[in-house]
């Protein structure tokens, strides 16, 4: 195979992984304010796919367009289930918090499949076959643009973080609780927000990964899982982390798709898993051990 | 050694649990083929819980993976017998030493670096979905077009290679789940039982007590992964059919954790009690939607969602504990 073929693949492959970064960031953020594990994560994102096929076939709205609103929806989704119930929960062992989140997933999965039954749904943009010309590389317009609003997004957030007020009560819930109370910082709300946060970044990733592949109730599991494997793989609570641990996923896939067999991928991103686990369990990124 | 296991259960305990135990004997002479399968079911799922339960009711790490045993188990199992014509239970002795390497393999990954709670569970799916990809692969068990046992028509019923009637299936799953309740009785009571639960509870002060917390810890996995295997073995005999996407997916994971969940954590009963309990409604409700002419794929499984959902937030030590106060009964070593 001539050199720029695997050249063209592995740009997909890292556009890709971008999207998967900030699917991954979400949970990242989750985790690393409110510390409860979004096991509902990918199957959240599976709603918002839904959400984007529907308005897509109704109104031929464009995915990318309805970017904003599906997490605003999202946003609000995450909101709510923090407030109403999670934070019930939060005092409660760590098995019952992940249990009741796998409870969420399972209901949203067969909940979608009674809805939309099991077939693969998808949309068809006007570019979904075009491409751009850079050189030796072509690069599939669809992935590009996917890859760039995942960089956007990714900078919006990083900002809100960094700079707002908000982002650094938020951020002082997560270094210190207690203190964080004893200033008088609504600690209860300010985590249902970042539920929320998280919540919107899935769903907006979800509207990317609509351009790229195909959805069925049944890949929510699977993004989920891929999600931890890449929080894990960047380092938990470093947000470059998630972002760097996407790219490295989505490129590792890319390359066994097309060196190996494309149904076999994803053992590779478990194989990558275990060799984070073993030789630098706290991460690519991350500072202590996990 | 018999009067040391029933030591401390008070008398009214006994007498129920002698009275469940005849009535599941006596039940095939009674029931129809399908009420025959239902028990099968449950049965089945009592015994896995009883098994999944060793490692987060006593040890207190959370398997999410526990697909990944039933799957080599049932894998190793059958693939003998399909290209070597090996039985069952040689073959069992093949299955149980597999699953445990693969136990002892997570176990060694994640203990030793101190991999715990959420990410050990984490952990146990990865590799129970790298099964799954893999076989998916596999040449030697068909791939992803499944393996499949002989099915013939049998007039008498042979033990010896798990072919014949359901009522033989039935008194081989009661056999193994009485069997699993014992030992698991017998382990608890023993020296490992104890340093499990001290894990448990507080692993920190395990360890500064002196306890090999690695080391009980493999323990816990070895023998809850080898235990599991067997109900791999019994599943690719009673179904004569084996998919990787079925056997190994997370689901089949989740279906067999619901049970003890539901049932109580860490208690003896809890896995048979939420066996009866889930399996029971499932079935009831997969009939009721039958008989009402609707087919709803994913109605069985949004059931067990909100099931789940409710015992979580009403009863988070499951229905047993709350049961058994009720009913007077109290288990010595909750």
């Amino acid at each position: 195979m001539p050199f720029d073929i695997y050249l063209n693949v592995a740009v997909g492959g890292v556009l890709t992984g971008l999207v998967y970064g900030l699917m991954a960031l979400g949970l990242s953020v989750i985790f690393g304010v409110v510390r409860v594990v979004n096991f509902a994560h990918g199957e959240m994102m599976t709603i918002a796919m839904y959400i984007a096929v529907t308005l897509f076939a109704a109104f031929h709205l464009d995915p990318l367009l309805m970017l904003v609103p599906i997490a605003a929806v999202l946003f609000a989704f995450g909101y709510v289930l923090q407030k109403a119930v999670i934070n019930r929960f939060i005092t409660r062992p760590e098995y019952s918090q992940f249990l009741l989140l796998v409870a969420m997933a399972i209901i949203i999965v067969n909940g979608l499949l009674i809805v939309f039954g099991p077939d693969a749904h998808n949309v068809q943009t006007t570019y979904a076959y075009d491409s751009f010309q850079i050189g030796p590389l072509i690069v599939d317009a669809t992935k590009a643009y996917a890859g760039l609003a995942a960089i956007v997004v990714a900078a919006a957030l990083f900002g809100f973080f960094q700079y707002t007020r908000l982002g650094t009560a938020i951020r002082a819930c997560a270094d210190n609780y207690t203190g964080a109370l004893v200033v008088g910082l609504d600690v209860k709300h300010l985590y249902a927000l970042t539920f929320g946060l998280g919540a919107a970044c899935v769903g907006a990733a979800g509207c990317m990964l609509l351009l790229i592949f195909d959805v069925t109730p049944a890949v929510g599991p699977g993004y989920t899982l891929l999600a931890f494997i890449i929080v894990i793989t960047g380092g938990l609570g470093s947000m470059p982390g998630a972002l760097l641990g996407g790219v490295l996923i989505g490129l590792t896939e890319a390359m066994a798709g097309l060196l190996f067999t494309p149904s076999a991928k994803s053992m590779f991103a478990f194989a990558i898993l275990v060799l984070v686990l073993l030789f630098r369990p706290q991460g690519i990124m991350g500072k202590r051990a996990a | 050694m018999i009067a040391g296991l029933i030591e401390g259960l008070p008398r009214r305990a006994l007498i129920l649990l002698g009275v469940l135990l005849v009535a599941l004997i006596v039940a095939p002479l009674v029931a129809g083929d399908y009420l025959l399968t239902v028990l099968i079911l449950i049965l089945y799922f009592a015994y896995i819980g009883q098994a999944w339960n060793i490692m987060m009711g006593f040890a207190g790490q959370l398997s999410l993976g526990h697909a990944l045993y039933v799957g080599l188990g049932a894998y190793t199992a059958a693939a003998l017998y399909v290209n070597f014509g090996i039985g069952p239970w040689l073959g069992l002795m093949v299955a149980v030493p597999v699953a445990a390497l693969a136990g002892a393999f997570i176990g060694f990954l994640a203990f030793r670096f101190r991999v715990a709670g959420v990410y050990f569970a984490i952990l146990t799916i990865a590799v129970a979905e790298f099964a799954r990809v893999g076989f998916d692969h596999l040449a030697w068990t068909s791939g992803s077009s499944g393996l499949f046992l002989p099915v013939r028509q049998y007039a008498h019923n042979d033990l010896w290679l798990l072919r014949g009637h359901p009522a033989m299936f039935y008194y081989v799953i009661l056999a193994a789940s009485v069997l699993a309740l014992i030992g698991c009785r017998a382990l608890l009571q023993s020296r490992v039982g104890y340093f499990w639960l001290a894990i448990r509870e507080d692993e920190e002060a395990a360890r500064s007590a002196g306890i090999d917390t690695f080391h009980y810890k493999m323990v816990a996995v070895v023998i809850s992964a080898g235990m599991t295997s067997f109900a791999g073995v019994f599943y690719a005999f009673f179904y004569n059919n084996l998919f990787p996407e079925q056997v190994f997916h997370v689901l089949r994971s989740i279906e067999i954790i619901l049970g003890p969940i539901v049932g109580g954590i860490g208690t003896l009963f809890g896995p048979i009690l939420g066996a009866f309990l889930l399996t029971g409604l499932a079935e009831m409700l997969t009939s009721t939607l039958a008989a009402l002419g609707v087919d709803l794929p994913g109605a069985k499984q949004v059931f067990y969602g909100i099931c789940l959902l409710l015992v979580i937030t009403a009863l988070p030590d499951g229905v047993w504990p709350w049961l058994s106060k009720r009913i007077g009964l109290t288990e010595r070593n909750k």
